[in-house]
């Protein structure tokens, strides 16, 4: 029972507080045998990148619907980053206007799921990503 | 410098990628717990359990924040189920401690029971000496919100709080086997509930009806008392504390209760003798896994398939079947 398991951090950061598809997200990763560690809302970048320090996860799962991802999607990488975590992957979840996308897979974001995308798409894609 | 030597040297990741190891049980997991092993042996080991929703976690954030204050640096385990269907594991337990974001002086670290079932996962004692070796003076150990039997934490922690809440259950609840009888201290939390007087009064008479109790452990399958080798020393009578984790209230009594427990355990011989159950306990386990692991390798798995069939079948029972199998083991 102490195989290896994809840990997966689900953040809330900024000040809006819907976070029922960040709650799908984690229920559908934890149906994928993943762990999932939920931080709750309003997490400010420090905090997202201290939990997945203590934590030691694999990847981050960002949950922005206040159109701030320009800002803090980046911030976020860099304080992976800078804690030495350049490793763990970022992908971004909620509303996220088409245009964007390019830009934020460059930075890094490994994916960007609208309203609509299917949990499986998000489950093959962080296998693939974790690998 | 190894993964473990930066741990003693205060890295945080180190330390973050030392406890995942330890939690797959890798070989490197194992050669760092025998790098920290000798460093392990000065923290307090605090364990929180209780049913769901009475607010363990809270607690801990409040008693965290209680002990930052001290200038005690602060690790935190929280144990929450694996699935037994998936494997897979919401770990919520963080939401409720954002108030210790952003302090070096605390490190959290959340875990699934990978299928453990006494409250907590199999890796959580290794985790706990890393953090013990790492020089965190409190560790407190979060158990599954348990039921009445998850009581592994008693094994583990030096101080065992087993949390309620108003309105769970009554007086028969409490004078039940089981989870009740391993705490060292008793808290009531959600103490502006209605419904809290009579939650401290069945507790009360809980304990005026069976102490004080000894903590007895399993040992080589037979029970064993690891209570006061001086048993005339005054035994300890858990005391009972109200709390409200959302406010704080209660939580310096809850903390002086804390120190005086452990002064308790220091003065009468119990904190060395629940040293050596626990490490024996721990042995034991690591034994019983080996012995398995040796009998798989030593038993073909065909031979293992041809027994099972016949239970199958019925045509053997299943202590026939292990006797077949043992037997096949020592040819």
């Amino acid at each position: 029972m102490t195989d290896k398991k994809i840990r997966v951090l689900v953040a809330k950061p900024g000040l809006d507080g819907h976070d029922r598809g960040a709650k799908v997200v984690a229920r559908a990763l934890r149906d994928a045998g993943m762990e999932v560690i939920y931080t709750g809302l309003r997490q400010t970048p420090e905090m997202i990148a201290e939990a997945a320090l203590q934590e030691d996860v694999d990847i981050v799962g960002l949950s922005i619907l206040s159109g701030a991802h320009m800002a803090l999607a980046p911030r976020i990488l860099e304080l992976l980053k800078a804690n030495g975590q350049s490793k763990v992957k970022v992908f971004i979840g909620g509303i996220v206007p088409d245009e964007d996308v390019p830009q934020l897979k460059q930075m890094g974001v490994t994916g960007v799921y609208g309203p609509g995308a299917s949990t499986e798409d998000i489950i093959k894609d962080i296998k693939e990503a974790v690998k | 410098m190894s993964l473990a030597d930066s741990v003693l040297n205060g890295d945080r990741l180190a330390l973050a990628r030392v406890l995942t190891q330890i939690e797959n049980d890798t070989q490197d997991g194992r050669a760092a717990l025998a790098t920290l092993f000798p460093n392990t042996g000065k923290a307090h080991l605090i364990g929180v359990t209780g049913s769901p929703g009475t607010g363990k976690s809270s607690l801990v954030n409040q008693l965290a924040l209680y002990y930052r204050k001290q200038n005690k640096r602060v690790a935190i385990v929280a144990v929450d189920p694996s699935s037994p269907f998936t494997g897979g594991a919401v770990l919520g337990d963080r939401v409720r401690m954002k108030d210790l974001s952003g302090d070096a002086g605390v490190f959290i670290r959340s875990m699934a029971t990978r299928g453990s079932l006494g409250g907590l996962a199999q890796a959580t004692a290794g985790m706990v000496q890393a953090f013990d070796a790492a020089g965190f003076e409190i560790v407190m150990i979060e158990t599954v919100g348990a039921g009445q039997s998850e009581v592994d934490i008693a094994r583990l922690a030096h101080t065992t709080l087993v949390v309620e809440a108003p309105g769970l259950g009554d007086d028969i609840q409490a004078i039940k086997a089981g989870i009740l009888e391993i705490a060292d201290i008793l808290v009531v939390n959600k103490a502006d509930r209605p419904g809290v007087e009579n939650t401290e009064k069945a507790l009360k008479s809980m304990l005026e009806l069976a102490h004080p109790t000894q903590h007895i452990f399993s040992h080589h399958g037979k029970y064993m008392s690891v209570a006061s080798e001086a048993v005339d020393a005054a035994l300890w009578i858990p005391p009972i504390q109200r709390t409200i984790s959302l406010d704080g209230t209660g939580i310096p009594e809850l903390a002086e209760k804390i120190a005086t427990h452990a002064e308790h355990l220091r003065v009468s011989g119990d904190w060395a003798a629940r040293e050596r159950a626990r490490l024996e306990s721990e042995i034991e386990a690591f034994l019983q896994e080996e012995l398995m692991n040796q009998f798989r390798q030593n038993v073909p798995e065909s031979k293992y398939d041809e027994v099972m069939k016949l239970v199958y079948k019925r045509s053997l029972s299943p202590w026939e079947a292990v006797k077949m199998l043992m037997n096949g083991r020592s040819k």
